[in-house]
C-alpha cells in the first residue's frame, strides 16, 4: 500500500529547509570563528580546497589547518551531536512523560554520570595513574545508564498500572541519592571540587575526533529509533489508557523510548559533561515555531538542536580567551533570552 | 454487524470488586444501553472491552474469543469514546480524527493515502471541516464531542462503546451527538453499547437497558420493563415518576419526596 511520509504537512517544509540552512551555517561559522588560526574568511576556502577534484589557493598553511581540523572541526562536530542527542532526547522523553518540563536528565542519567565522572577525578586527582584510555567518560557513560537501569527497575517494580508516575519519583530518588553519594566524596576529597565542577559544567573544548568516533554509533542508534517513534508519540499524547484502546502497545513504546533516549544522553554526557537547558528549551522553540505534532518537532528538534549548541559554544571560547567559559553557561545565557523571545512573538501574533 | 458476548466477565481492582460476573449477548447491530447510580460498574464494564480494565471472564466477538487479539486487531473492531477524553491542545481537529487510524498503521509505518483519504471522507461526512484545520485546544464542549466520535468512526470498528458520551454537553448538543450516533449505527450497521446517566434519552434511543448496581447485572428488558419507579427507587435511592408517552417514549422525572421538602 501507497503509504505518505508520516503524514508531514506541506507548511513544514519551509521549516525543514530553514532548519538545514541555520545548521549549515552554524557548521561553517563554528570552523571558521576562534581565538586562534588563520583569518575567518581563508577557512571556508581551505575547507573546499580540501574537497575532491576542488584546488584553490587558500592560503592557509599546515599549522593553521591543523587547528582547523584538529582543533575546531571535531568540536564543532561533537557540539552538533550532542546539541542534537540531547534536543531529540528531550523531546521524547516530553512526549512518553506528558510532560513538557522533564528534560533528558529525568530518569538520573546526570546524576549516575556525575557520580561516575566524580569517582574517576577522585580516585586519579593526581593524574599520576597511567590508563590506556580515559576512564572518565566511560565510567561516566556506565554510571549514566546504571542510574537509569536502578530508576526503571524501582518504577516498573513498583509502578503497577502507574508507571510512568512512579518512573518519574523513582527517577528523582536515585537522582538524590547519586547527587548525596557525590556530595559525600566531593566533602572529603575537597581538592577535586573544581576539576568535577569543570567537568559538570559542560565542556567541549577538549574534543577529538576519538570522542566523535566514540559517540557516534549510540547517537545514530537513539536518532534513529526515536525519529521512527515519531508518529506513535502522538498517539500517545492522548493518554495511556486511550493509545491502548487506540492499538498502541504503551509499555513497548515507553521501553524503547526510554533506552533509545538514555543511550544517547549517557554517551554525549559522557564526552560533554552536563550541558543543561538544551533537551528543554529547543524542543519548546520548535513547538512554539511549527506546533506541537511529535512528526515535526523530532526531526526539526534535531536539526535546531545541532546548530544551537554549535553556536552557543562559540561566544565561550572567544570572550574570556583564553580561558574557556563553560558551555553550560553560555547555553542558559542565551537561550533563556532567546526562548523569552520567541514566546513574545508567537503571543503578539496570536 | 458484529456480536458481543459477555460470559461472567469480572473487573477488579486490587481488593476492589467493580463488576461481578456480568453475562450478557449484545445482538449485531443492536444499541445497548448501561446504566446505574455512580460507582455501578459501567464504566469499567465498557474499559474491559477494550482491554484497558484489568477482567476475568470472556468476551466474544462474532464468536471468537477477544482476549486472544492482540491491541492492534482489538483496536480494529472496537472503538471506544471515554468518558473524559483527553484532546491535546496544539493538535489540530484533523490530526486528531487521524488518530483513529493507528490500529491499520504498522508499528513504525506511517498512515497510507487510503488513511488519510478516509478521514477526510468521515470529516465531510459530520460535517466537520470548519474543525479540521482549528487547535483543538481552542473548540468548545459539543465540538469536541463530536470530534472525539469522528475519530472513533474513523476507526471503522463494527462496535462503538461509549461512556458517558453526552455527560458534559447541553440538551441540544446531547441530542445531535446522540442522533450522530444513531445514525451512524444505521447506516453502518455498527453495535453500539454505551453508559448513560440520563434515563430518558437512555430509554429513547437505546434497543435494550442493562442496569448496574454495585458491579451486579440487577436488571435488563426495554425501557418499559427496567426504567419503572420501583426498580429506580431500590437501585438509585430516588423518587421518580415515569410517563409513558402516546409515541411510547418513556421519561423519567426526578420527584421530590415529602421528606425532603
Amino acid at each position: 500500500m501507497e503509504t505518505v511520509a508520516h503524514a508531514a504537512p506541506k507548511r513544514a517544509m519551509p521549516w525543514f529547509a530553514g532548519s538545514a540552512c541555520a545548521l549549515v551555517l552554524a557548521l561553517v561559522a563554528g570552523v571558521t570563528i576562534g581565538p586562534a588560526g588563520p583569518d575567518w574568511w581563508r577557512v571556508p576556502l581551505a575547507l573546499l580546497d580540501h574537497l575532491p577534484f576542488v584546488s584553490l589557493d587558500s592560503g592557509v598553511g599546515d599549522t593553521d589547518w591543523s587547528i582547523i581540523w584538529q582543533i575546531r572541526a571535531p568540536r564543532v562536530v561533537l557540539a552538533a551531536l550532542v546539541g542534537s542527542t540531547l534536543s531529540v532526547a528531550g523531546a521524547s522523553y516530553q512526549g512518553v512523560f506528558r510532560n513538557p518540563l522533564v528534560d533528558p536528565y529525568l530518569l538520573g542519567v546526570a546524576a549516575g554520570a556525575g557520580l561516575g565522572a566524580t569517582i574517576v577525578i577522585t580516585v586519579n586527582r593526581t593524574g599520576s595513574l597511567s590508563w590506556p584510555v580515559d576512564p572518565l567518560p566511560l565510567v561516566a557513560f556506565a554510571g549514566g545508564l546504571a542510574a537509569v537501569l536502578m530508576t526503571y527497575l524501582v518504577g516498573s517494580t513498583f509502578g503497577g498500572d502507574r508507571t510512568s508516575i512512579t518512573l518519574v519519583l523513582a527517577g528523582v530518588a536515585v537522582t538524590s541519592l547519586a547527587t548525596a553519594i557525590q556530595t559525600f566524596l566531593l566533602q572529603r576529597n575537597s581538592d577535586v571540587v573544581r576539576q568535577v565542577y569543570s567537568w559538570i559544567l559542560g565542556r567541549l573544548s577538549t574534543a577529538t575526533w576519538g570522542d566523535v568516533r566514540l559517540v557516534v554509533p549510540y547517537v545514530v542508534v537513539s536518532t534513529v529509533v526515536l525519529l521512527m517513534h515519531r508518529r506513535l508519540l502522538d498517539v500517545l499524547r492522548v493518554g495511556d489508557e486511550e493509545a491502548s484502546a487506540l492499538g498502541a502497545d504503551v509499555r513497548r513504546i515507553r521501553l524503547a523510548v526510554v533506552i533509545a533516549a538514555t543511550l544517547g544522553t549517557a554517551a554525549v554526557v559522557a564526552v560533554s559533561g552536563l550541558i543543561g537547558f538544551v533537551g528543554i528549551i529547543v524542543p519548546h522553540a520548535v513547538r512554539l515555531l511549527v506546533g506541537s505534532s511529535f512528526r515535526l518537532v523530532l526531526p526539526l528538534s534535531m536539526m535546531l538542536g545541532a546548530a544551537f549548541l554549535i553556536v552557543a559554544d562559540i561566544p565561550g571560547r572567544i570572550l574570556d580567551k583564553p580561558a574557556e567559559t563553560p558551555i553550560g553557561v553560555v547555553t542558559a545565557f542565551l537561550g533563556a533570552p532567546f526562548f523569552l523571545l520567541i514566546l513574545r512573538t508567537r503571543q503578539g501574533s496570536r | 454487524m458484529t456480536s458481543l458476548v459477555f460470559d461472567n466477565v469480572g473487573v477488579r481492582y486490587g481488593s476492589h470488586v467493580a463488576v461481578h460476573g456480568f453475562s450478557d449477548t449484545v445482538r449485531p447491530g443492536e444499541w445497548l444501553c448501561v446504566i446505574g447510580p455512580n460507582g455501578a460498574g459501567k464504566s469499567s464494564l465498557l474499559r474491559s472491552v477494550v482491554g484497558v480494565a484489568p477482567h476475568v471472564g470472556l468476551m466474544l466477538v462474532d464468536g471468537a474469543p477477544l482476549h486472544s487479539r492482540s491491541a492492534r486487531r482489538r483496536a480494529q473492531l472496537i472503538a471506544y469514546v471515554p468518558q473524559n477524553p483527553v484532546l491535546p491542545p496544539g493538535m489540530t481537529g484533523r490530526e486528531y480524527v487521524l488518530l483513529g487510524r493507528n490500529p491499520f498503521v504498522s508499528h513504525f509505518g506511517a498512515e497510507s493515502r487510503h488513511d488519510l483519504g478516509m478521514v477526510d471522507d468521515v470529516i465531510e461526512r459530520l460535517d466537520l471541516a470548519p474543525l479540521a484545520g482549528r487547535d483543538i485546544g481552542t473548540l468548545s464542549g459539543g465540538e469536541r464531542q463530536r470530534l472525539v466520535i469522528a475519530r472513533a468512526v474513523a476507526q471503522e470498528a463494527p462496535i462503538l462503546l461509549l461512556d458517558e458520551p453526552t455527560s458534559a454537553l447541553d440538551i441540544g448538543h446531547q441530542q445531535q451527538a446522540l442522533e450522530l450516533v444513531d445514525r451512524l449505527r444505521r447506516e453502518h450497521g455498527l453495535t453500539v453499547i454505551s453508559a448513560m446517566h440520563d434515563l430518558t434519552l437512555a430509554g429513547i434511543y437505546s434497543d435494550r437497558l442493562v442496569l448496574m448496581h454495585e458491579g451486579h447485572r440487577v436488571a435488563h428488558g426495554s425501557a418499559e420493563e427496567v426504567l419503572r419507579p420501583e426498580t429506580l427507587g431500590e437501585f438509585y435511592g430516588v423518587s421518580v415518576r415515569v410517563h409513558r408517552e402516546a409515541d411510547g417514549t418513556i421519561i423519567v422525572v426526578p420527584s421530590r419526596t415529602p421528606d425532603l421538602r
